[in-house]
């Protein structure tokens, strides 16, 4: 099923046209450009430089300097160093690394030899999560291409750049997508993140130093590089240059992708561009960037898609996966299902969130049972408080943030059900 | 010896590929279950010695993954994503009426060995829900017939 985005922009504008998925036809588009003009007329420190004026965030859900975090890579030393692609793309409401990788391959790989060139990077390792079967196809054929035509491996456009990319292939965990986690994953173990610093830029793959971004963040890459920083910056909002590609999902009427300009207000893509809630609905609470991230309330749906705004209202853009509950739904099922996946997904190396998350979704469970008492609510507060900011890495605060969120925004759906004894929304969906 | 001598000489050129060994395991893990369908104790053993570790090692990342599976399983396995975007949009029902169609209940396999049924975690189809993976492909914005017909028609 081919399921190009609603609203497109520079990244998705040809993802409708299936030549645009082979080498010829990116070719034929302007593609492939920006790193011969990066690697023929451009120095790496030049190439950093300009990533970074262009104020281009990381798309992976934390929002960090691209330009910044390649400047950490060592310029010398005679280790090798490597790049890493995080195509482990599994934060609930997240679908956008996927029509990336299954229409605009060649795309990303640009960016990817861009970014290798500008860190010293003699290799990239593309890790995709188990699942995406089909976008890892469309990938393998892309770098296949890109091998014929000198485009990666020992001269790169014909320069003296050498640069080789693996494919490796995930098996399915949630916290593979933690760059730790995923880096401990590409070595042949368990998934556990680890101990910072040292950062990967010091201490990553296979040990050497390493830069990991998201497939959206190289995708950007080579835009910036053909039209400039000053281009990029005119884009979005003075903090949050560029677009993103939201996903939208849950009960709207258009639910799919939209790549729209960052600072885009979250009511204008929920009901102008989603098409708002089906069958005249209202809607109750919206979750702006995966599912990660706490929830809106409806009355609080006035705010610009960009870290600065949102950050104002206790939440973050994360990966831009907007979810959105109507009128019917019970906060509680939502928390219920929420907990079940974090408790599932904990990787179990920090006590605090092994064993936070299960008491989290125990709680949450017993109060949808109608059998919670009202010091739960409370009990659930201190345990999810109890979790931030005290393991290794982020999935804690993740697990945390949301059952916050839900709590500050929706008690009165917690108290009901203590109240009644049972779940008081008959029209929610099935738990 | 239960992997093959040409999955041995895949495992050997993906281990080319990384700069340690051990980077390859999970290729190798998906070469050995893609012959197999699961990766039993021997094979287990077998590439712990390949891989110069001890057989704990691989059971361990064997049971970290979701993907890995230690015991055989069903000729194909379905997975509904019951995660919140696709329970937005009847996931969970659709899953229980898949389990009333195949007589089975998740984390079963049919009776003639052919459908192992089970829920996942999301799956990156949240704007095309509900949806269910069936080995390696995707069906999206499904109802129950049309899920049950996709069902029906797996050998």
């Amino acid at each position: 099923m081919l399921t190009v985005p609603h609203t497109t922009s520079y990244l998705s504008e040809h993802f409708g046209d299936d030549a645009f998925t082979t080498l010829a036809g990116y070719r034929a588009r302007g593609g492939w450009e920006a790193a011969k003009k990066a690697l023929t007329k451009m120095s790496p420190d030049e190439v950093i430089a300009l990533v970074k004026d262009s104020g281009l965030q990381g798309r992976g859900g934390a929002g960090f300097s691209t330009g910044m975090k390649w400047s950490f890579m060592p310029k010398d030393g005679d280790q090798p160093k490597y790049l890493v692609c995080n195509a482990d793309e599994s934060e609930p409401g997240s679908f956008k690394d996927r029509i990336l990788l299954e229409r605009g391959s060649q795309q990303m790989l640009e960016g990817i030899v861009i970014a290798a060139f500008a860190t010293g990077a003699e290799k990239t390792f593309i890790y995709v999560r188990g699942e995406y079967a089909f976008p890892a196809e469309q990938l393998r054929r892309a770098v296949a291409e890109a091998y014929d035509a000198g485009l990666l491996g020992e001269k790169v456009l014909g320069t003296k750049f050498k640069h080789d990319v693996v494919v490796h292939i995930g098996a399915g965990a949630y916290i593979c997508g933690e760059e730790t986690g995923l880096l401990e994953s590409l070595e042949g173990k368990k998934g556990q993140p680890r101990k910072k610093p040292p950062f990967p830029a010091q201490y990553g793959a296979f040990g050497m130093p390493t830069t990991v971004n998201n497939v959206e963040t190289f995708s950007h890459v080579p835009h910036i590089v053909r039209n400039g920083a000053d281009w990029f910056k005119g884009i979005g909002t003075e903090k949050s240059p560029g677009t993103t590609i939201f996903g939208v999902s849950g009960h709207v009427v258009r639910p799919g992708l939209y790549e729209l300009p960052l600072g885009t207000r979250l009511d204008e893509i929920v009901f102008e561009h989603a098409g708002g809630v089906p069958d005249s609905r209202k809607v109750k609470g919206v979750i702006p960037g995966g599912m990660s991230m706490p929830i809106l309330p409806a009355g609080q749906l006035d705010v610009p898609m960009a870290n600065e705004f949102l950050r104002e209202r206790k939440t973050m853009l994360g990966t831009g996966g907007i979810m959105v509950m109507d009128e019917t739904t019970c906060m509680v099922r939502v928390a219920s299902v929420i907990t079940y996946f974090f408790r599932d997904e904990s990787c179990g190396q920090c006590t605090q969130c092994r064993e936070g998350t299960g008491w989290m979704n125990k709680i949450v469970e017993r109060i949808e049972r109608g059998a919670g008492s009202q010091g739960d609510l409370d009990l659930l507060l201190d345990v999810a408080g109890k979790m931030e900011a005290k393991t290794i890495c982020a999935f804690a605060d993740a697990a945390a943030w949301p059952v916050q969120g839900l709590l500050r925004h929706f008690r009165e759906d917690f108290e009901e059900h203590v109240r009644q004894g049972k779940c008081p929304f008959s029209g929610s969906f099935q738990l | 010896m239960v992997i093959s001598p040409e999955t041995r000489t895949a495992i050997d050129t993906e281990i080319q590929r990384y700069p340690k060994k051990r980077g390859a395991l999970l290729p190798a893990l998906h070469l050995v279950q893609q012959d197999h369908g699961y990766v039993s104790p021997e094979a287990a053993r077998e590439l712990a010695q390949i891989f110069e570790l001890m057989p704990v090692d691989v059971m361990e990342v064997i049971s970290f993954y979701n993907m890995f599976y230690d015991r055989p399983q069903g000729r194909h396995h379905v997975y509904v994503c019951t995660n919140l975007p696709c329970s937005l949009r009847g996931a969970r029902g659709l899953l229980e009426k898949l389990e009333a169609h195949l007589g089975i209940e998740v984390g079963e396999t049919t009776s003639d060995g052919r459908i192992t049924l089970g829920h996942e975690e999301c799956l990156g189809a949240c704007g095309y829900a509900p949806m269910m993976r069936v080995d390696g492909n995707y069906h999206e914005d499904l109802d129950e017939a049309r899920a049950r017909e996709i069902l029906d028609a797996l050998g």
